[in-house]
């Protein structure tokens, strides 16, 4: 693995190697002296394009922890609206010395470009790209899922939202197939993608039909520029019929875990006290992002030592 | 100044000698010429005779963006392509919706001497689609101008579009409409199918095309004027036209050599090259005008020559500009998907390529045929030539290629505009670089 673009890519194995890796960092998080020397002398570069506080503090934190030399290049809008190109700022971080670059960026398919480039040699690792993929945000969601409910084989995951614009949805639907788990995507006909039928899952337009039998359900966040352009009539009607509350949790089995990759619109598409609810393990998704981007940081970037090589 | 070709292959058959004396054909068939004493003489044996190409849909960019392509750069790759004409397209900036403007890229255009250009003017006033552009005084102009086009976008309102059909009628114009509507495609990067749902690009979907077009030809039917479909790429479309002419309404349409051999998957890897308006569609649709040329249903192929500086494609595919260059390629695409696949003749294709473009277009010294008396505009073809595309190897300002490092047939070996080469043995001449 040279660069983390897409989940689509991933195979199962490396996929598990991520996992597993992953679960063996998130120990290093619970010692008092939270930091691996494995990365020193490494920079890795936070290219964000868009406002994230969230992804980028976790994959600085991930990255210290490791030791590396984190730099964080925030040139949000700066590409889109005629700032420097993103070649030109390639260059620079070559020119620099940058080990590995986490780019977030509003345009689908800025890391496939960075990666396929011959403008800089460091590893990609995408951090999210428009309404395409968002791989390490699955990564942690399967992470977190196989922690509650053991290995995914079979298990059925519910994802409820915005699926046309999400990167999440799609990097989650490739991984969790990958892994062996049955993914519903649920959604109002108007926020499913043309092509949905080529996915590796089943859709359906009715939450709740969906849920008896979810061992995971997912929201995703509903941007607000989509509530005025006609994809569903009103906010009020999009939280009655796609919202998670405790009535639809009540239908929910014993087991089943609510998750959201954040940041949640309270009261849209998760009420205040499901996502606060013993069911939610939305706070704890955070936790094991800083442990799966570790994983990934690490993996990229230390060639081909073994987990077991962290231990020592 | 008298040249003769000796066994050229008239229309890719019979074996036939050229005899052209200044600016004009004096005698075309076997053996005619044997006796006679040329200046020069080529040997043509195995190439194909067409008559010169006439493009007509060809950004040249002058006035404005200068460093994309100018006339002068345009023309000559024009005539590496085997064309004697091309018509500029209307979205330069300032745009040619004045009979100031088109009178301007008119005149650079005879100044060049590698390409005939005729220039399209506006059909609304800097292509804002609010209020129509003063058709009449382009007509009027120097420029003869003929085809109306808001190329780049579409003439979306419905009431101005069938204005602008009836208007013409005075001159004998037409409307070539680039078919896009509008709300169905704000933000569109791509064609709109399972691929633009797992790249997460937004989708251009052929509705969006389609219902224009039906939309245009019963305009056209109604108020009895003439419609020119732009760039037409999808199997919905081709089914329009076909029905729409079997009712007799007044419409012609054309291709690009990139819908003809380009689809959607090449979009996978984000690469800019591949960006273009309408954008590359299903392999299905491939097929379906393949099938619209090989019948007629589709009446010409028209490059969309659309040259961008290296910087607008070196960059994230949704900032990325839309378009590719295709003068210097279209003649081998053509090859590559109607000839070599058995769809069509080299007759056709001269039909395709030059005597029906120029008929749309209203000028009566190209697209002429190939018999005494006639302008001397002819390309002479190797259809027996491969090569790698390589994108350096242009007249052409930018390098937005999108058949770099694949394979094409044929080569276009010589060009005449009126009994002089633009391109001999494969070379601009110097009267093409003037």
């Amino acid at each position: 693995m040279k660069h983390l673009l897409s989940t689509r890519d991933l195979s199962r194995e490396d996929a598990t190697l991520i996992l597993d890796t992953a679960q063996e960092l998130l120990a290093v998080a619970e010692r008092p002296v939270k930091k691996l020397p494995t990365l020193r002398g490494r920079t890795i570069v936070n290219l964000f394009y868009e406002d994230s506080t969230r992804t980028r503090i976790s994959f600085e934190a991930a990255a210290k922890r490791l030791s590396a030399d984190v730099i964080n290049f925030s040139a949000k809008g700066s590409s889109v609206s005629k700032g420097e190109s993103l070649k030109d700022t390639a260059l620079t971080l070559q020119a620099m010395g940058a080990d590995a670059v986490v780019i977030r960026h509003s345009a689908s398919g800025a890391p496939h470009l960075l990666a396929e480039s011959q403008w800089m040699r460091g590893a990609v690792v995408n951090a999210g790209d428009g309404t395409h993929e968002h791989p390490t945000q699955a990564l942690l969601d399967a992470f977190t899922m196989r922690r509650h409910l053991g290995e995914l084989d079979g298990k059925n995951i519910v994802i409820v939202g915005d699926v046309l614009h999400s990167r999440v949805a799609r990097s989650n639907a490739y991984l969790l197939s990958t892994l062996g788990a049955n993914v519903t995507l649920v959604s109002p006909p108007t926020l499913f993608p043309v092509g949905i039928e080529t996915w590796p899952v089943a859709t359906s337009y009715n939450l709740d039909a969906s849920l008896e039998s979810a061992d995971a359900v997912m929201m995703l966040r509903v941007q607000n520029e989509r509530m005025n352009a006609s994809f569903f009539p009103s906010a009020r009607e999009y939280s009655r019929r796609y919202g998670l509350n405790a009535q639809r949790v009540a239908k929910l089995a014993e087991h089943a875990i609510v998750m959201h990759p954040g940041p949640m619109n309270r009261g849209m598409e998760i009420t205040a006290d499901v996502a606060d609810s013993d069911r939610s393990v939305i706070v704890e998704q955070v936790t094991n992002g800083v442990a799966v981007r570790m994983a990934v940081l690490y993996l990229l970037l230390s060639g081909s030592q073994t987990p077991e090589a962290i231990e020592s | 100044m008298s040249i003769l070709i000796r066994n050229a292959k008239l229309f890719g058959e019979s074996e036939v000698n050229v005899l052209i004396e200044g600016d004009t054909i004096t005698d075309i068939g076997a053996g005619v010429g044997e006796n006679a004493s040329a200046d020069t003489t080529i040997d043509a044996t195995g190439l194909v005779l067409l008559p010169g190409l006439v493009d007509l849909h060809t950004h040249l960019r002058e006035p404005g963006r200068e460093d994309a392509e100018t006339v002068a750069t345009g023309t000559r790759a024009a005539a590496r392509g085997g064309f004697t004409c091309v018509f500029a397209m209307a979205n330069t900036e300032p745009v040619a919706d004045t009979a100031g403007v088109v009178e301007q890229v008119f005149r650079l255009g005879q100044e060049s001497g590698a390409c005939d250009v005729q220039p399209i003017g506006a059909v609304t006033v800097g292509l804002n689609g609010t209020q129509l552009s003063e058709l009449g005084a382009m007509a009027d102009s120097a420029a003869n101008v003929r085809v109306f086009s808001d190329d780049g976008k579409c003439v979306h309102d419905a009431v101005l579009m069938r204005r602008a059909l009836e208007y013409v009628k005075a001159f004998d114009g037409v409307i070539a409409q680039h078919a896009q509507e509008p709300r169905l495609t704000e933000g569109a990067q791509m064609n709109e199918g399972p691929l633009s749902g797992e790249l997460g690009l937004t989708g251009w979907p052929a509705v969006a095309e389609e219902a224009i077009i039906a939309r245009d030809v019963l305009l056209a039917e109604h108020v009895g004027s003439r419609l020119h479909v732009c760039h037409l790429s999808t199997r919905g479309s081709v089914e329009i036209l076909r029905w729409a002419k079997s009712r007799g309404i007044n419409v012609t349409a054309e291709v690009t050599p990139h819908h003809l051999l380009l689809d959607d998957d090449l979009v996978r890897g984000y690469n800019p090259i591949y960006k273009v308006n309408p954008p590359l569609r299903s392999k299905d649709d491939v097929l379906a005008v393949r099938e619209g040329l090989a019948d007629g249903t589709i009446d010409i192929v028209a490059t969309d020559h659309a040259p961008h500086p290296m910087e607008d494609k070196e960059c994230e595919w949704q900032v990325a500009a839309f378009g590719m260059l295709g003068l210097e390629t279209a003649l081998s695409v053509v090859q590559k998907t109607m000839i070599d696949t058995g769809a069509i003749t080299w007759a056709r294709v001269a039909e395709a390529m030059s005597a029906n473009p120029a008929r749309i277009g209203r000028i009566d010294h190209h697209g002429r045929p190939l018999a005494a008396g006639e302008p001397a505009n002819l390309v002479l073809f190797d259809p027996a030539a491969t090569r790698v595309v390589d994108a350096t190897d242009t007249a052409s300002l930018s390098r937005n290629n999108p058949y770099a490092g694949i394979e094409l047939p044929g080569r276009v070996v010589h060009t005449l505009l009126r009994g002089s080469f633009t391109v001999r043995d494969g070379e601009l001449t110097e009267g093409a670089q003037a």
